[in-house]
């Protein structure tokens, strides 16, 4: 009951400074706190607004899961935007290209994705392994790597097209090849089915750490890599592995969007999950519930952002709230953290008087 | 005239009473002795007594009147000076800018280097140090370092000093050194307190020997109106009478449990840390490996572990191994007791059932196939608790919540189960008090009649000779002296490790 309590009070805490802190900034501005957030609310009360949310928080759970992975062995993987963009065109490409029947294509597009996703950030992890370069460097220079190749299979003289909009991307991908959505009562638009996947990932994160061995070894470098060496682990195989899982989740990133509303991938197509997803992963403590819990206040943030403009008060207000939830869970975390040592601590002293 | 005196000194920390009413009179010119189990409160004193944490309660009195130390700045002005355990002194400095470091003299805004060298060959001769002030601290042994220490507190004008546990890292003829050094300071009029758990130490050096146990003084005892005996003592330390590490009979069988031949490890400046190292250890053989620390013994331990490279080869229960990786070197039936235990041994941030699965991850009953059964694991640390006596509220709290002697007979308990062929064990009973130093004897001694193989590295050569079959003693990689543990001495031993013979028997 107690540890139930321990690991909510660190966020709601965070929260409730950033509330308070957003607010603050909100009378700067001369607006209404309180009268803000109800519109907030009651603007992402809506059908449409709660389909958004849900969407873009799916595709942000991808994306934090990916670096929620590296994080577990001390590995920061900032290359998320380069890994979905390069798989997510890749598989657009094929997807234009090739009519596969079906859900087969479905899952032949998925499984592409993962592919190009983990071999981009193997990369990555070659690098690290055989030659000892930091992974920070490398996937961010990975990422312009793969803006640069990108741009180049776009090209209308190599695989590009324009598309209706006059805009150079991918065939569009035939209507079967798509993956379905589920309505919400009186939506105007449906709610991405990858949904589902996002949640399925989230349980096989959660076995794959704390129910299998694998798992074992990879929290294990990362809470001690002296110790995981002297207990048998393979350093240099658990980082190429967990850089690879890293990538391969990555690269289901752009899916929800591409094969759930835009059907092409265009070079105007968001670029920056990667980063959104690094601080969800801080946000959810790299816990699947937590990143989700965290998926969705962002999203929250982001749809209910919009209303803000109509009241005259600056969208970008929500921007600094987000930056304060991350740094507030950050620091209330590891206060908690080193309270929730003290006190077993101290617990075990008396259990030895 | 009392030159340390404490009264009624309480501490708490959350949940733990450290010290309760503490009473301590150090006489002036004396050396006094503090003596305790690990965990006994010692420390919690010292840092008080230094004015690294303030008392709860109580009062400290030096030279006759009452004072109160914020900081250890405020101990060093009324001449209380601490040596520590740990040197802390920059090894491509020389002594005499060792020694100034922090407090140097300056002449028209340079250091006046002469000044403080003639004050240190000054303090060096009239209390007998023979420190040269010139020589590099990097060249210098431990005893010799451990004297610049000395040497750096008195220069800043300390006329109490703490030694926290000198003898540590000293092998025994740098011990009677250090001795002598302490009695020139005494015959000077120097206060020494000395903190130790070597009670034969204690009685050759102490005047008066003060006993803690559990957080309080229990007795004072006076060497120069009674006799005191190292029994007594540890019998007022921990209420029971003194283990000794000794085991009975050979349990030495013909089946070679592991075989080393010319074991070789390079390091990446192209020394050899270990040369042809060749050795065999039978079932119901304890190999001991006597050596001064940082001679090859940590390099051999991690070669045959597989967590360094290294030409040669082992053989574990008859089969080649060399080419094996840690984890299938484990699976043959290793169990390993490293020498840092949190750096190896624990996941200091994870439940204590988490860390029963560490080193054992592919291994009933914490895995079956690829998956993990943490139920069994869980059901087997609360044994593994009760067993090992580890001291803990449940299995759910963190490793680094423990203390490092419950820490450490969890380690043993984990690397005893399974049935282990091979121990590796490096320094068992480091730091764990004389209650579960007793018990991690029992443990080895009773699978060494099982018939377990054991290769065990210990600074303690007392622990060294009482529980091996047969001693190696290791010098700068290689082996140079076998010797016999029915009949070496710790003295015989000790000059060996040092190259000072070139046999000890």
């Amino acid at each position: 009951m107690f540890k139930r309590i321990d690991t909510l009070i660190a966020p709601l805490v965070a929260v409730a400074f950033s509330v308070l802190f957003g607010s603050i900034i909100l009378l700067v501005f001369g607006a209404n706190p309180i009268e803000t957030f109800i519109r907030m609310i009651e603007y992402a009360s809506t059908p449409r607004s709660m389909t958004l949310i849900l969407n873009s928080a799916t595709t942000y759970y991808f994306s934090a899961v990916a670096v929620a992975i590296g994080f577990k062995m001390n590995l920061f993987n900032i290359g998320v935007n380069g890994q979905y963009r390069l798989a997510t065109a890749v598989a657009a490409l094929v997807a234009g290209y090739i009519t596969f029947p079906g859900y087969l294509g479905i899952v032949v597009i998925i499984a592409i994705s993962m592919l190009v996703g983990a071999a981009w950030a193997g990369i990555a992890a070659w690098l690290k392994v055989a030659r000892g370069v930091s992974e920070v460097i490398s996937t961010i220079m990975l990422n312009f790597i793969a803006i640069g190749l990108i741009a180049y299979l776009m090209a209308p003289t190599v695989l590009g097209v324009k598309t209706a909009e006059n805009v150079i991307g991918t065939p569009i991908i035939p209507a079967g090849n798509r993956f379905p959505g589920v309505s919400l009562p009186t939506a105007p638009i449906p709610v991405y089915g990858m949904i589902f996947l996002a949640v399925a990932l989230g349980f096989g994160y959660w076995y794959l750490l704390n129910r299998t061995r694998f798992g074992f070894d990879l929290r294990a470098v990362g809470m001690s890599p002296t110790a995981a060496v002297a207990s048998g682990v393979n350093v240099k195989r658990m980082t190429v592995y967990a850089m690879l899982l890293s990538g391969a989740v990555a690269g289901l990133v752009g899916l929800p969007l591409l094969l759930g509303a835009q059907y092409t991938f265009t070079v105007n197509f968001p670029g920056n999950y990667g980063f959104t997803g690094i601080a969800i992963a801080l946000l959810g403590r790299n816990h699947p519930v937590g990143i989700a819990f965290g998926a969705l206040l962002w999203a929250f943030l982001d749809v209910s952002a919009q209303i803000l403009d109509l009241t005259g008060v600056p969208r970008e207000i929500i921007v600094i709230m987000q930056g304060v939830i991350v740094l507030s869970v950050v620091i209330a975390y590891e206060v908690t953290r080193r309270v929730k040592v003290r006190r077993q601590q101290a617990a075990v002293g008396s259990a030895g008087q | 005239m009392l030159a340390v005196e404490l009264q009624g000194i309480w501490k708490r920390f959350p949940g733990v009473i450290a010290n309760s009413n503490i009473n301590l009179k150090v006489e002036q010119g004396s050396v006094h002795a503090i003596v305790g189990e690990n965990g006994a409160g010692k420390s919690t004193l010292m840092k008080i007594l230094y004015g690294m944490q303030r008392a709860d309660e109580g009062t400290i009195s030096v030279n006759g009147k009452i004072v109160e130390f914020d900081s250890p700045s405020d101990s060093i002005e009324v001449g209380i000076g601490m040596v520590h355990q740990h040197f802390m002194l920059a090894d491509n400095f020389t002594v005499l800018e060792n020694v100034v470091l922090g407090s140097e003299p300056t002449k028209a805004g340079s250091i006046d280097f002469a000044a403080a060298k003639s004050r240190i060959s000054e303090i060096s001769d009239s209390y007998g140090l023979e420190i040269d002030a010139d020589a590099l601290v990097g060249d210098l042994g431990v005893g010799d370092r451990q004297r610049v220490e000395i040497l750096k507190v008195l220069y800043r004008g300390a006329r109490i000093l703490i030694l926290d546990e000198p003898t540590a890292v000293l092998v025994p003829h740098e011990v009677d050194e250090l001795f002598e050094a302490l009695r020139g300071l005494k015959s000077e009029g120097i206060t020494v307190i000395f903190i130790s758990h070597k009670l034969d130490e204690v009685l050759q050096i102490a005047d008066e020997i003060t006993v803690i146990r559990r957080g309080t003084t229990v007795a004072t005892l006076n060497q120069k109106t009674q006799t005191v005996t190292a029994e007594q003592l540890a019998e007022l330390m921990v209420g029971s009478e003194l283990p000794t590490p000794e085991t009975r009979g050979s349990t030495v069988t013909d089946k070679v449990v592991l075989l080393v031949s010319d074991l070789t490890s390079i390091n990446s400046d192209g020394k050899a840390e270990i040369s042809d190292l060749s050795f065999k250890i039978h079932a119901g053989e304890i190999l001991g490996i006597a050596g001064v620390e940082g001679n090859g013994q940590s390099e051999l331990v991690e070669a045959i572990m597989g967590t360094r490279a290294a030409t040669g080869s082992i053989w574990i229960n008859d089969q080649d191994a060399s080419k094996l990786g840690t984890r299938k070197r484990r699976e043959l039936g290793v169990a390993y007791i490293p020498e840092d235990r949190s750096r190896l041994a624990l996941l200091l941030d994870a439940p204590l059932w988490e860390n029963r699965i560490l080193g054992h991850q592919t291994q009933a009953p914490n895995a079956k196939g690829i998956r993990l059964t943490p139920k069994l694991t869980k059901i087997d640390t609360k044994r593994i608790i009760q067993e090992f006596d580890v001291r803990t509220p449940g299995i759910d709290v963190l490793a680094s919540a423990l203390s490092g002697g419950n820490q450490q007979k969890f380690i043993v308990g984990r690397e005893m189960s399974g049935n282990p062929i091979l121990l590796i064990a490096s320094h068992p009973t480091r730091g764990v008090d004389v209650g579960a130093q007793a018990a991690i004897w029992d443990e080895l001694r009773a699978a060494r009649e099982k018939g377990l193989a054991v290769l065990l590295i210990s600074a303690d050569l007392d622990e060294l000779i009482g529980m091996s079959d047969s001693i190696k003693v290791i010098l700068r990689g290689k082996f140079v002296a076998d010797a016999d543990p029915a009949t070496v001495t710790p003295q015989q031993l000790g000059n060996a490790m040092t190259g000072a013979l070139k046999a000890a028997n």
